[in-house]
């Protein structure tokens, strides 16, 4: 056990994307400002910075979480998706073509963070876990509308897009959209 | 944010070594709550100790027929797992009607019964909170108090438990395994692990300083029907103004058990037990409901925009008292 004294630096490895990344911060350092300031992956969007709005949402180890409620230093050996390992302009992730396809948002702040949100709620889906919304705890089915809704609750679209957004997420429902997360 | 020195332990004796050599020093599991608070200066750690590694990530079945569910097994494993949905669905319920998906994949089980209130003045530095600033005083009495407690609050803090988990642990009395920075352990009820406002806000919980949660345990599951209600300000994402869990058996047409907890209303997660006391052995009707409600409600102390709780989780209670009794 060794102590990371304040104010000084110290070095944390982790996957992101694929790619091992080595980087030296100080332990305040979020996994939200690791990756866009250290690393200048900046598709990961900074809202509001405390969890409420989910904005930061990116997958570790297969699960989404708020970045920005999370320190870097917490990660150290840890597989970290964000926006730009889930598809390119030339390779579009479903979900991305989706959102395109369905008019899933008006300025697009929020939309990473819904995109990979919406990746690991689909995952969960498969995994059968239930949500506040489902009748039976013991055998959670199917997506609808008021499942989706519910399970996206913590992605904030200021623009109010969520009629939209919802119905690119239940275009991907029956698609394989797991192999990244 | 002020600076802090960090180490990260994958031992509860590297966690209890690194405790000894810093004795101030706080314990961050999933963050979602204290780190959120160290952004805005409520919580100001000089030295932090990463207890995320640990291996306390496992759900046990134990002898007694109960489970032991590691400290830091997340909010969604909890809520999603195989045993809890069947044996304790209340249990489940109440973290799904929790934060969000992204929290509850970060949010341990000990964070969670750690959390602090969401009492607005409690996070605003530049108001008057004996919670977070001992002697300076209660800006919510008096003042825009809505979310507040109506029951177990004092003169000095009206600070709400936001908690639902803890809610659903308390109905289904659960104890609290810890292990102090000498290697001795301790297990404590939820009601032994907090503790009231008093003239001592400040003081969430009776820990020790350096004393570190490992597990909870459920005892064997409580028979009969489980209901977990929420009534909030929003459909989701939001913390409860009134919840109720409770757990009632039925049989021969009269209540054969009855447990019940509170959140929303108590500045801990509320349980009565001369109330359900009183339930039990009884023909179920709205008279005895009322009743009840009536004994929960004694000394229920509203503080003006808090007063409508009162009535609510009155209503609240009879409605899942008449759900959880009715053609059982």
């Amino acid at each position: 056990m060794e102590w990371i004294e304040a104010d000084t630096t110290a070095t944390v490895s982790l996957w992101i994307n694929g790619e091992p990344h080595s980087l030296s911060i100080d332990p305040r350092v979020t996994l939200l400002d690791a990756l866009r300031e250290h690393l200048h992956l900046t598709g990961t969007k900074k809202g509001c910075d405390h969890g409420q709005c989910g904005a930061c949402t990116v997958l570790v180890n297969g699960r989404r979480i708020n970045s920005c409620l999370s320190l870097a230093m917490a990660h150290q050996g840890d597989q970290v998706l964000t926006i730009e390992g889930v598809g390119s302009p030339a390779s579009l992730h479903p979900l991305q073509a989706a959102f395109v396809e369905h008019d899933g948002f008006q300025c697009g702040y929020c939309t990473p963070g819904q995109i990979c949100s919406a990746i690991g709620m689909l995952g969960e889906v498969r995994d059968g876990w239930p949500s506040h919304v489902t009748d039976d705890l013991d055998h959670a089915a199917g997506l609808d509308g008021h499942e989706v809704r519910e399970r996206m609750s913590g992605n904030i679209c200021r623009c109010s897009a969520y009629p939209n957004i919802v119905r690119a997420i239940l275009s991907c429902a029956d698609t394989d959209t797991g192999e990244l997360a | 944010m002020i600076a802090f020195d960090y180490a990260r332990v994958d031992t509860v004796d590297a966690a209890r070594e690194a405790q000894r050599d810093r004795p101030e020093a706080r314990f961050i599991a999933g963050g979602t709550n204290l780190l959120d608070l160290m952004k805005v200066d409520v919580e100001r750690p000089r030295h932090v100790i990463d207890i995320s590694a640990l291996p306390l990530r496992t759900v046990e079945e134990a002898d007694d027929g109960g489970l032991r569910i590691g400290a830091l097994v997340t909010n969604a494993d909890v809520a999603a797992h195989p045993l809890i949905r069947s044996r304790y669905p209340v249990l489940s319920r109440a973290l799904l009607s929790g934060a969000t998906g992204q929290l509850r994949n970060k949010a341990t089980t000990a964070g969670n019964l750690l959390q602090r209130t969401r009492c607005y003045f409690f996070y605003d530095t530049a108001s008057a909170c004996n919670k977070r600033q001992p002697g300076s005083g209660c800006d919510a009495i008096g003042g825009f108090n809505r979310i507040m407690a109506v029951l177990g609050t004092s003169d000095h803090c009206i600070a709400s438990h936001p908690s639902d988990m803890a809610v659903a642990m308390r109905v289904l009395d659960a104890t609290v395994e810890t292990v102090d920075s000498a290697g001795g352990t301790r297990t404590r009820t939820l009601e032994q692990l907090y503790r009231l406002p008093g003239n001592t806000p400040h003081l969430d919980n009776q820990l020790e300083p350096g004393e570190l949660i490992t597990a909870v345990r459920l005892p064997a599951p409580l028979h009969g029907r489980h209901l977990y209600r929420k009534v909030r300000d929003r459909a989701s994402y939001a913390f409860a103004l009134v919840s109720v869990g409770g757990v009632v058996s039925v049989q021969s047409g009269r209540i054969a058990s009855a447990a019940f907890a509170f959140g929303g209303v108590g500045a801990m997660p509320w349980r009565n037990r001369e109330m359900e006391a009183h339930l039990i052995g009884q023909t179920p009707s709205a008279a005895l409901f009322a009743e009840a409600a009536d004994i929960l409600l004694a000394d229920a102390r509203g503080h003006g925009a808090n007063d409508f709780k009162i009535p609510l989780l009155r209503r609240t209670l009879i409605a899942c008292l008449t759900e959880l009794t009715e053609g059982a």
